[in-house]
């Protein structure tokens, strides 16, 4: 990420940028500060929170590439856990039938880290490299490739986060419709592994609530540790209109909230993800 | 992977494109007044209050893509209420409660369109469903399964025209859970099935479908006239 070129562009469209934060040379120093501390997949996350303290909201000027980059990172990360999981094969995914599926979401993650990897040097860009990941996040889930059902929590997680991270910035590659179109096209197909699974932790009884839909902020069982990914999915109102109860039907909280999901915006995906990623 | 197969993208950096005033509304605009942005955009009549109505017309620009997924999700709501009232032989506990869920969804999104486009929202559809046998299992899931592949690929094909971002942000709310509804009812149909070729390419891409194309396929369903013309063919 080119931070200067950034900053030009918003310069030219704002000229007193720098009287919403301090001065150019004191956000320079502020972002350079910050910057040396932190990975290159953490700065989104940074000049999200400078941007946010000069316009009170994140993301607004993440150029097309860096947003390519973005889902790459994310791609790189469900590509490798599920061809982790998979190269397990029945040690880890007893039946047969799971294990098929699990491959198919492993080559459509790997699909997607390709053609990301083709779309951003069309662009202009230089698509990032692939992080060093540790999936256990720490040793939250020590055996997420020997415990089924710790491989399909941790699954759910990065599927549900997935679907709400292309959602979450659908609206910021408008100007590209060609970007546009293949980030909506990715993001449904999240949304089907999401789904499948989520049907493949109720069946197999690794809980008996969850369902195919997100239910509320309800992580499906998995608990406290991933409630961040399912934070805001509560919620009942869209565009000002209240779904429960809309036009006098029974329509229950539950519903509508499943109804619709979420977009989440990049500074908390990057928060979700980066307990995943060493370095 | 083949990569031929990727399309050739021009490079459109966000902030080139706006002047400064767009780009500050840009940064600072919420989703709040989005019902005012919705009422502003079009000026077509009222045809809110009858009950049916010989043709429909969807109209254009945003105010068409929204009637034009509103008319889907009449056509989806309908259809799970069927469902639900008349349980096909065999149905499972599951079966039931997740039906019964999917059609309070679809309902959902059929009221939440209709209360949006408020006094531009096309009339209630009528439908034919005289070809779906509703005491067969295989009848029923296999034309749940029709409905939701063809939402997913309606709402990925539509984004694109959309001009309002608030628009794009809640049409991605719904498509997602039509994209969890298709793959739940492709497991019920056939295990393994939730991302077979006839829906995700060898990119792992969702299909998209033209407005024309849909109607073509919802037509068999759909006994009112949609007029479309106002749409991007």
């Amino acid at each position: 990420m080119n931070m200067y070129r950034i900053f030009r562009a918003i310069e030219e469209i704002d000229p007193e940028v720098y009287e919403r934060i301090n001065t150019r040379r004191e956000a320079m120093k502020e972002f350079a500060h910050v910057g040396k501390k932190l990975s290159l997949a953490a700065l989104p996350l940074a000049l999200g929170a400078l941007l946010n303290k000069a316009y009170g909201q994140s993301n607004t000027s993440a150029s097309v590439v860096d947003i390519l980059n973005y889902a790459l990172t994310l791609e790189y990360l469900e590509a490798s856990f599920y061809s982790m999981g998979a190269a397990q094969g029945s040690a880890l995914i007893p039946n047969s039938n799971d294990l098929t599926a699990i491959q198919k979401i492993s080559a459509d993650e790997s699909a997607h880290v390709n053609f990301l990897k083709a779309v951003i040097p069309q662009l202009g860009g230089t698509p990032v490299n692939k992080p060093n990941f540790d999936f256990t996040a720490n040793g939250t889930f020590p055996d997420v490739f020997s415990n089924y059902q710790t491989f399909l929590a941790v699954a759910q997680a990065f599927e549900d986060t997935g679907v709400r991270a292309y959602k979450g910035q659908a609206a910021n590659v408008m100007s590209n419709s060609t970007v546009l179109q293949a980030a909506l096209n990715i993001h449904s197909v999240e949304a089907r592994h999401a789904s499948k699974i989520r049907l493949m932790r109720r069946v197999n009884g690794f809980s008996n609530s969850v369902k195919p839909w997100i239910t509320g902020n309800d992580t499906g069982g998995i608990g406290a540790v991933v409630q961040p990914v399912y934070a805001g999915e509560e919620n009942t109102v869209q565009a000002g209109v209240q779904i429960t109860g809309i036009g006098g039907l029974s329509i229950s909280a539950s519903a509508a909230s499943e109804a619709f999901d979420e977009p989440l915006d990049m500074q908390s995906v990057l928060a979700i993800a980066s307990q995943f990623i060493k370095s | 992977m083949k990569h031929q197969d990727v399309p050739v993208l021009q490079d459109e950096p966000l902030m080139r494109k706006l002047p400064r005033r767009a780009f500050l509304r840009y940064a600072g605009l919420g989703s709040a007044g989005i019902t005012a942005l919705m009422l502003a955009a079009s000026c077509h009549k009222d045809h809110n209050n009858s009950p049916a109505a010989e043709e429909v017309n969807l109209g254009s620009g945003d105010v068409g893509i929204l009637n034009y997924a509103y008319a889907l999700e009449q056509l989806e709501a309908a259809f799970y209420t069927q469902v639900v009232q008349t349980p096909y032989s065999g149905i499972t506990d599951m079966e039931l409660s997740f039906f019964t869920d999917i059609r309070d969804h679809e309902i959902a999104h059929r009221e939440f369109f209709k209360a949006a486009l408020s006094t531009h929202a096309i009339a209630s559809l009528q439908f034919d469903f005289s070809s779906i046998n509703f005491s067969s299992r295989s009848s029923v899931i296999a034309t749940a399964k029709a409905f939701e592949d063809l939402g997913v690929s309606a709402y990925n094909g539509a984004g694109v025209y959309l001009q309002t971002p608030d628009y794009l942000t809640l049409a991605g709310k719904i498509v997602s859970v039509e994209a969890r509804h298709a793959a739940y009812l492709r497991e019920l149909v056939m295990t393994d099935t939730f991302v077979d070729t006839d829906v995700v390419d060898s990119n792992g891409l969702d299909l998209s479908r033209k407005p024309s194309e849909v109607l073509v396929i919802a037509s068999t369903y759909i006994k009112t006239k949609i007029n479309a013309s106002g749409l991007p063919q």
